[in-house]
Formats: structure tokens, sequence, C-alpha cells
């Protein structure tokens, strides 16, 4: 796809090619007639919005990145972001799954996978046939990732899983898991191998469906594996190391998670507008109002420089250059972003905003969890800081 | 079966229309131009047939060098090639109705399909123009259509809650009405990257379009203010709901 | 100015049609020599009202073969009479069926055609219209050049003038033209009451409020709603009783309707109701609190007791 990026342009460029604008629009429109309508539905039910997913895959939405040969779009990671914006503005939970399945699921078989492992699951999870889902976390091992406690031992052609892991999302719906383990706890990240395990595989199950306060449809879930056997091919990428593995996932995770925030960030900011010039006191609209204006005056401008922060983490990886510092940049900043936007809407909307009549008050919820997953806030400026202090 | 589907950028009915600074014009900075919303249902049903019975859609449309970009959507949503014909002048029918014609002339055709109208000028006048200086047969704002062998079977909807349904031997003008052949579907990712692959060729309108301008705008303006709201007299129930029906049948005009 | 002025003309029941009617009004207030088509069954019958409504001149042809609509055949017996009288101006009600007899002739001139017009006013030597633009948020004047010029007239704007029984119309034998074998009309079926109507897209939306006490009485707004042939809504008080489904709420966090009428009874008129129906074209508020908000908003306020209002509303539109 040609791109304008910043960095394929003698200056600075922040036009969008004609064939991301086409995507843009596209998925605004599908966002805003198919999936924003069902939004709070899907919040108080907690199912997995099967009609969008199944709608979004039709349209190639499952695999943006994925190469043609593999069933997928084959497009850039700015058309991710732009995509993952625009869901995540309808509906968070759907923009979290369509994300984990693009950059969480697919990703690592693309970027680590054997041929076959590429061609027996890309097609699969590229139209949406099989979902997937990424577990790193554990009970004991959230920010700290390395201190994961679930093993891994080969016995003959098979490796034998045994542990726990939780919050995964996309559990409910999921037939193929990014699972990692390590051999030794000890030895941690350098002992730490990623395997592909499918659902139903004896010994792995999937647990309760947990009742988060965000992102309520997106079928998290613990998991547990009790001796899981898989064949040896099962293997993702080289033994002992998963680590890596992990971390260039979330890597490009991350900007996925940061255009969610954005997308969450503008739907707040759009719902205050609105409110603002339709609910009158004192005789006037409360936009008249300069206290308001601040308000939706900050919200505008933050999500703008998070917007761009976005872009310019996709188009430097877009350009095959380094993007580790601009994504967890932009995660961190967008997060931020989302949350004062969701509260600042709900106080544009005075008390209407704290009715669950109103959807501001899920855009809060559902902003929270951006500054979470995928890395804490704190853990986004640990990433930085390591960053800084390398380069300088 | 060779489909030709005549499309037209029009500002998205959400854009607040600006009237500019000489009142003949709108404001375009910062108009979004798009697609027109009736243009997708005709595309979609163009669509859907070359799909069923085989052949190929061409989007044509009449406009400056900014209509190209419609023709690229077109290509994603069912068009197989499209042709631009690369004309800035004023939006007019006749000279839109001419420049079509003399093009479609020149391509194959079983099925051409118009629009009901844009968002703009509101006029669904090119249809009938187009199938009178191709001297075929046309019927406008068609609700249903099916094709078979050398002929379609049309029907729509006229004032009085009839249902009118043709017969028309091919080729023929159809204006498609909205829903015609369901929702217009949304470009898909991989469509979109096809799309960039088809030609879109680029030509200059033929016949004398200046002098078949007929129609000009003097001025534009916005429609007059609502009038303040009143209170409906009488002295009973009765002699109100005879004054309410009378006001909203003379003056209102909605009944 | 004594320039003919055509007017294509459509019959039913033996009458000019009501957008007949008015065209018939605008061309007589234009000056003209006006002049009249009239085709198909009782046409010659409705040459009558069309000479009240200052016709000078009818051409009819009563064939009933005009009953059904074929193009090609209407087109070219109006183009013979276009000729025939040197017509200055031809207008054509904006219907389904004159909008593209406009266009076909418009075409066969090389003509100026203006469609849906709102008005029409003599320039020098030629014609100036008005006529909405950019679904009606612009009103544009244009210039109509060269002879004939044509218009389809919007039906429901204009005015019919009062018809003045002293005038009559000569009434002519108009040749019918030739049809086109490419196109058949195959039926036309008159479809039967469609059932009740989307509220998202009725031309008329009547909704109720708590005003009406309970969902036994709700009956009067679906009798109203019926007499006006448009889709039932509700309040949030409503719904929240459970007289009505959360699909008839109109509102901010209901639905948001622009029919060209809403009428509001016993709505008291919170902005949460108003953000649903403010933009609506046309809007009547029945209340009989007079100080209600709902009459902010209102085009036509009706202050009385909607338990004795509405029923006299339901009768006086069947009348
Ligand atoms: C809805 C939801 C979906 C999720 N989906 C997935 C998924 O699909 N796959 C997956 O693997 N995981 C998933 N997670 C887990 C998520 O990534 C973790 O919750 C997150 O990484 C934080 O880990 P933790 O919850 O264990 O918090 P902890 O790591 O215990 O952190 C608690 C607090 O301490 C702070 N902290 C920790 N270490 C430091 C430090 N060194 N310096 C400063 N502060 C620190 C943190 O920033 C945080 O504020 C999901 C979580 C949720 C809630
Ligand atoms: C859970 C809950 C419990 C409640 N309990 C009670 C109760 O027991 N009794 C009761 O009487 N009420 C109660 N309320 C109502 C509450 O007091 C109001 O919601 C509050 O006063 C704000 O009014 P509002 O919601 O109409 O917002 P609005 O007044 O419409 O305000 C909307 C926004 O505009 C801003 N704004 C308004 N005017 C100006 C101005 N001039 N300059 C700058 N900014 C302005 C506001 O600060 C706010 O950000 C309750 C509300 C809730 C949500
Ligand atoms: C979060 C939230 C969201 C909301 N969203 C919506 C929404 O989407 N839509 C909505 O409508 N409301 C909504 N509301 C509710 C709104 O604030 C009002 O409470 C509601 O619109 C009032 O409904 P009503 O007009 O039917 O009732 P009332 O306000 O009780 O009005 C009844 C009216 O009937 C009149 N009346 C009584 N008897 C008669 C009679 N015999 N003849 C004639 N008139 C009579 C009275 O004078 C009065 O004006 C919302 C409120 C909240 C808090």
């Amino acid at each position: 796809m040609s791109v304008a990026t910043m960095s394929q342009n003698a200056g600075v460029c922040f036009n969008l090619s004609d064939d991301h604008k086409m995507v843009r629009d596209m998925v605004r429109k599908l966002a805003t007639e198919e999936i924003a309508p069902r939004a709070a539905e899907y919040d108080r039910s907690r199912e997995f919005p099967w009609d969008n997913i199944k709608k979004m895959a039709e349209l190639g939405l499952m695999g943006v990145m994925v190469p043609e040969q593999f069933g997928g779009a084959a497009m850039d990671t700015l058309a991710y972001v732009l995509i993952i914006e625009e869901i995540s503005k309808a509906c968070a939970a759907t923009g979290v799954i369509t994300a984990v399945q693009n950059s969480l699921g697919s990703y690592p078989i693309l970027a680590f996978g054997t041929d076959e492992q590429k061609k027996k699951w890309l097609p699969l999870l590229a139209s949406g046939q099989k979902i997937a889902a990424y577990a790193l976390t554990e009970p004991g091992s959230g920010s700290d990732a390395a201190g994961m406690k679930t093993t891994c031992v080969l016995d003959g052609d098979h490796w034998v899983i045994n542990g726990q892991k939780n919050w995964i999302t996309n559990s409910t719906a999921a037939e193929l898991f990014v699972v990692y383990a390590l051999k030794d706890p000890a030895t941690k990240h350098k002992s730490t191998s990623c395997f592909l395990i499918e659902k139903g595989t004896p010994g792995f199950t999937i647990g309760k469906h947990e009742e988060t306060m965000g992102v309520r449809a997106s079928g998290t879930c613990p998991l547990t594996f009790d001796n899981v056997r898989i064949p040896k091919e099962n293997l993702l990428g080289e033994e002992n190391k998963g680590f890596n593995i992990a971390m260039a996932t979330l890597d490009c995770g991350r900007i996925g998670i940061a255009a969610q925030a954005v997308g969450i960030a503008q739907a707040a900011l759009e719902n205050a507008i609105k409110y603002s010039k339709e609910r009158a006191q004192f005789g006037k609209a409360i936009s008249e109002f300069q206290l308001v204006q601040e308000m939706l005056v900050n919200m505008a401008t933050q999500i703008e420089a998070a917007r761009l922060m976005v872009w310019q983490a996709a188009c430097k990886r877009d350009a095959g250059e380094k993007f580790g510092k601009e994504a967890s940049m932009a995660k961190w900043f967008a997060s931020e972003v989302a949350v004062k936007a969701a509260l600042d809407s709900i106080q544009v909307h005075g008390g209407y905003g704290y009715s669950k009549e109103y959807p501001v008050e899920r855009l809060l919820r559902d902003a929270k969890i951006t500054q979470i997953y995928e890395g804490t806030s704190e853990v986004q400026k640990l990433v930085i800081a390591r960053h800084l202090l390398s380069e300088g | 079966m060779n489909i030709i589907a005549c499309v037209r950028q029009t500002p998205d009915t959400e854009t607040v229309i600006k009237i500019n600074g000489a009142a003949n014009g709108i404001e375009l900075d910062g108009v979004k131009l798009v697609l027109g919303p009736y243009d997708e249902y005709a595309l979609e049903a163009a669509a859907q047939i070359k799909e069923k019975s085989g052949g190929e859609v061409t989007a044509v449309t009449v406009g400056g060098e900014k209509a190209a970009e419609t023709l690229r959507h077109c290509l994603a949503v069912g068009a197989d090639k499209a042709v631009h014909i690369n004309d800035s002048g004023a939006d007019d029918a006749l000279a839109i109705a001419t420049a079509l014609a003399n093009q479609i002339k020149k391509l194959p055709h079983d099925l051409v399909f118009v629009s009901n109208k844009g968002t703009d000028s509101d006029r669904g006048a090119v249809g009938p123009m187009l199938g009178e200086l191709l001297g075929l047969p046309y019927v406008g704002l068609v609700t249903e259509i099916e094709v078979e062998g050398g002929s379609a079977t049309v029907s729509r909807d006229v004032e009085g809650g009839a249902k009118e349904k043709f017969k028309v031997t091919l080729p023929a003008v159809i204006c498609a009405q909205k829903g015609v052949r369901g929702e217009p579907r949304y470009a898909s990712l991989p469509a979109i990257m096809k799309a960039k692959k088809k030609p879109i060729e680029t030509v200059s309108p033929e016949g004398d379009l200046a002098s078949l301008r007929k129609v000009q705008v003097e001025k534009l303006e916005y429609p007059p203010a609502r009038p303040p709201g009143r209170m409906v007299p009488g002295e009973s129930a009765a002699d109100k709901a005879k004054e309410l029906v009378r006001l909203l049948r003379s003056e209102a005009k909605v009944i | 100015m004594s320039k003919v002025i055509l007017v294509f003309g459509q019959v039913r029941n033996s009458e000019p049609t009501r957008p007949t009617l008015e065209c018939l009004s605008l061309a007589a207030g234009l000056g003209g020599d006006v002049h009249c088509i009239l085709l198909g069954t009782g046409a010659k019958a409705a040459a009558a009202a069309a000479g009240h409504q200052g016709a000078s001149q009818v051409w009819a042809n009563e064939d009933a073969s005009f009953d059904k609509w074929d193009l090609a055949a209407v087109a070219n017996t109006v183009d013979a009479a276009v000729k025939s009288t040197g017509a200055a101006l031809v207008l054509v009600p904006a219907t389904t069926h004159g909008k593209e007899l406009a266009g076909k002739l418009a075409a066969r001139h090389s003509a100026a055609l203006a469609s849906e017009v709102i008005g029409v006013s003599a320039d020098g030597d030629g014609f100036k219209a008005v006529r909405p633009v950019y679904s009606g948020k612009v009103r544009a004047t244009v210039k109509l050049s060269g002879s004939p010029v044509f218009a389809t007239v919007r039906p429901n704007v204009l005015d019919v003038a009062a018809a003045d029984s002293s005038k009559t119309a000569t009434v002519n034998d108009l040749a019918a033209g030739q049809g086109d074998s490419r196109i058949q009309l195959v039926s036309v079926e008159t479809k039967g009451d469609t059932g009740a109507v989307d509220l998202s897209e009725a031309r008329v939306v009547v909704a109720g409020g708590r005003g009406l006490k309970g969902p036994e009485n709700f009956h009067l707004i679906d009798g109203l709603a019926t007499a006006f042939n448009g889709a039932v809504g509700a309040s949030r008080m409503v719904v929240d009783a459970g007289w009505k489904e959360h699909r008839y709420q109109v509102g901010q966090t209901g639905k948001v309707v622009t029919p060209e009428l809403y009428v509001a009874v016993g709505i008291s008129g919170a902005i949460q109701h108003l953000v649903g129906m403010q933009n609506s074209g046309c809007i009547v508020a029945i209340n009989n609190n007079p100080e209600a908000p709902i009459f902010k908003v209102a085009d036509y306020g009706v202050v009385a007791d909607l338990f004795e209002f509405v029923p006299k509303l339901a009768e006086e539109l069947k009348a």
C-alpha cells in the first residue's frame, strides 16, 4: 500500500494516502452503522460479539497485516491503527478482540512461525474462522512477565505444559492460544519458550469468564494447564527464545492499544461536544460557557497529540525502523488521554454522564484498561527510560 | 452482461453547507465529498447482477480532478473498471447526460444504471435525459430488478400507493432507487487492495457542453427561518381541531 | 406576456390531480396563455376544472391506453403539443412519471430543465425558477435560457388559487404519439396498507407521554397515528412505565426522528425528549398546561385536554 509515511517523505507529512482514507472511511461507516448501536448491549450481556467479528472478518479486518498468500489483506501498520481506532471508538471490547487477533495472535506466527505453522494458522486467523488468544500473564506475574511459573518439559516428541495463566482476552471464543512457559523458573526468560496450544487439548481448561469493569465482552478468562501434552511441532520460534517473541509481539501490540485509547477518547470528545450543544442551563447551551469549552479544548488537543504519536510509531514500524520507544510513548500517553477525556466527558454531561443510559460512563470503564494491559503505564515508563538511557 | 454505472461525487449528507461569498456556490473548503449515497445502491445492483450473470461493471463519472477518488471507491465495491470524464464545468443535468451519453455510446452496454439523485442538486433528471440521448428505454426509481436473457423485469412505486412492473428489452437505462438490491456492500480490505490495480481511464468530454448549460445559478440563499410557533385558537376542542387541520393542510402543508 | 405556458396535467377519477392544479395556478400567475394537456380516461371531464384554474386551451386524448404509463407514447404525444403550441415554458408535476417525462423531452429539445421547483417567475424574455438544493439546506434561483424551457414542480408546496367557474377552456383533441415496444407495463398493483410505519422513517410521528395517564388510553395515540398515516412514538416516562416498548422511545436515549410532522400528545418537553425530535419539519404540541416547555419548540400549540381533543382531531382528519 502506498503510504505517505513520515519517513518516506522529505519532510513530515500528516496526510493519509487515498487508500488509507478509504480504509478509514469504510471502517468508520461499519463501526457507526453496525458496531456502535450494539456496544451498550454487549457491555451489559458480556457475550462475545460474534456478529461484529463475523462482519469484520468478511471485510478482511481480522488479517490486516497478514500477507495475501496467507489470506490476509497485506496492509501496513498505519492502516491497522486507523482500523483499531475506529472500531474502538464504537466498541472498545470489539476493538481489543480485533487487536489481539491481529497483533498478538497472528503477528508472532507470521514473524517466528515455520512455514507449516503459517500455512496452517494464518489463513484461519485472517479469515476469522478461528480466534486467537495470547497467554503471558499469570496470577503471580504481570508486569514482571519473566517471573512466570508455567513450565514446559520436553518428553519424547511432546512438550508437557503445567501451570496457570490469567486475564487472557478472547478466551471464551479462542481456539488457538499462544502460550509462554519456561523450563526452570530460576533461569527466568533465558528458558522461556512459546507454544501454540489448541482448545480441547487434554488437561487444558478455560476458566470462568471474569467479570471486569470495562471491555466486558472481550472474553477474559483464566487458563489452567495440567500435564498438557502438545506435539513438538507446536513450539513457536526457537526454544528458549520465547521471551524475545513475547516482547517483540507486545511492541507491536502496544501501538494497537494506543490506537484503541485514541478511539475511546475520540468517542468521549464527540459525545461531549454533541451534548454540550444540546444541554441548556442558565438560559444558554452549556457549550457557551468557557469552563465547559476548556474541557472540550483539552480533550481535543490531547487526542490530536496522542493520535499523531500513534501514527508516528506505526509509520516507523512500516519503514522498518526501531519503534519500541515510540510505541511505549504512544501507549502511555494515549491511555492517559483516554481516561482523562472519558472523565471530562462525564463531567460535561453532569448527572446524565453518571447514568448508565448515556454511553460516557462505559467509555470511562473501557478507557481505564488501556492503562493496564499490554504493560501498565508504569511499565511503559520503564521501557521509555531504558531506551533513553541506553540511547544517549 | 456489460453494465455501466453512472456515479457522482456529492457532499456527505452530514456536511454543513455554507453559501460562498458571491452567493453562487457553496464553500467547498472542508466539505467532505463522497460517492453519492444513492449511487451506492445503483452500484450494488450492478455488482450483484454481474456476479450472477457474468460480465463487467464500468463506473463512469463526469467531474473535475477530485472525482477520480469516487471512482477508486467504486472499484472497491464492485466495479471492474472506471472512466473519468474530466470536466469541471458547472453541474448541469443536460451537460452531464450528454457527456455520459457520448462516452457510453463507445462502450459496450447492456444495462446502464443511474441513481435517483445526488445530495446536492436533488434533480433526478440525468437518467431520463440519458435514456433519450442514447435512444434507449428508461425506467425511473426502480425498487426491484431481475435480469433474464435479453430483458429486465423491474418494479417501482408511484404516487398513490401503486406499484408498476415493467418488462424492458435490453439495453436499457435504469434509475435505481434506494435499496433496490439491499444495502450497499462495504469495501473490504482485499477489495481496496485490488482496486488499486484496476484501470481508471481519464477522457475529455465530447460535445459542446458549454452551450448545453442552459440553467445558470443566479444566487443561492438559505431557506427562510421557521416562523415562530403559535397557539391554535378556538373556543372548544372541536374548533381547535378544525383550525389545526386547516393550518396543517394549507399553511404547513404537511398533510 | 402572451407566451404559451403548457402544463402537463395528470388525471385521477376524472379530475386533475392536486399537483396539476398547483402547476396551473403557477402558470396562470405568470400571466401567459395557459394550455393544459390531459390524457387518459376522464381527460375531457377534467378539462372543466383545468379551465376554472386558468387554462384557455386543453389538449386532451381520452384513449384508455394512457391510463397505463408508457413514457415513450406520452413523450411523443406531449412533444407534438409542445411544438404545435410553440410553448415557451412547459410545467410538469414533479411526480415519478412527470420527472421522467420532463427529462426526456428536455433532452430531446436540448432545452433547459429546472427540477423540483418551488417557484417560477418571468424574467424578461425568459424565466427564472427557485429550487431547493443540498437536501433543502439551500435555495437556488436559476435562470433558464432558450425556448422552450422545462420545469418540474414539487408537489404540495405551491398554493392552488380559488377556482373561477366563470372561466372555461376550449377542449382540443390531441393525437396519440407512438409508444416504444421495448418497454411493456406488465402490471400495476395497488398496494394494501403496508401496516405499521417504521418510526425512524415515518413522514408523520404521533408520540404520547405521561399525560395519557395509563396504557389503557394509548389507543388514542394509535388511532391518531392511523388518521395521520404515521408512526407511533413515546416519551421515556411511558416506556419506563411499561406502556410501550423501548423501540418506541423518542429522545436522547431513544430514537432521534426528523419526520415532516411530529405531534406530541401529553408530553412535557424535557430536554432529553426534545433532542430526539426538535429537527422535525413541523411540530404540534397538545398539552393542558400552557406553560409546558414543549410549546417552546412547537409550530402549533394546542392547549386542551387530550382526552377531549384527540378524538376530535382524529375525526376531523378523516372528514
Ligand atoms: C481485561 C484484561 C485483559 C487482559 N488480557 C491479557 C491477555 O490477553 N494476555 C495476557 O497475557 N495478559 C492480559 N492481561 C493482563 C495484563 O497484561 C496485566 O494485568 C498487566 O500486565 C499488569 O499485571 P498485573 O495485573 O499482574 O499487575 P502488577 O504487575 O501486579 O502491577 C500492579 C501495579 O504495580 C505497578 N508496578 C509493577 N511493577 C512495577 C515496577 N517495576 N515499577 C513501578 N510500578 C510497578 C504496576 O504498574 C501496577 O500499577 C489482561 C488484563 C485485563 C485486566
Ligand atoms: C447519582 C446522583 C444522585 C443525585 N442526587 C440528587 C439529589 O438527591 N437531589 C437533587 O436535587 N439532585 C440530585 N442529583 C442531581 C445533581 O445535583 C445534578 O446532576 C447536578 O447538580 C448537575 O446538574 P446536571 O446534571 O443537570 O448538569 P448540568 O447543570 O447540565 O451541567 C452540565 C455541565 O455543564 C457545566 N455547567 C453548567 N453551568 C455552567 C456554567 N454556568 N459555567 C460553567 N459550567 C457550567 C456543569 O459544571 C457540568 O459540567 C443527583 C445526581 C446523580 C447523578
Ligand atoms: C438518563 C436519562 C435519559 C433520558 N432519556 C429520555 C429520552 O430518550 N426520551 C424521553 O422522552 N425522556 C428521556 N428522559 C426523561 C425526561 O427527562 C423526562 O422525564 C420525560 O421525557 C418526561 O416524559 P413525559 O413528558 O411523558 O412526562 P411528564 O414530564 O410527566 O409530562 C406529562 C405531560 O402531560 C401533560 N398532561 C397531563 N394530563 C394531560 C391531559 N389530560 N391533557 C393534555 N396534557 C396532559 C402534563 O401537563 C405534562 O406536560 C431521560 C431522563 C434521564 C435521567
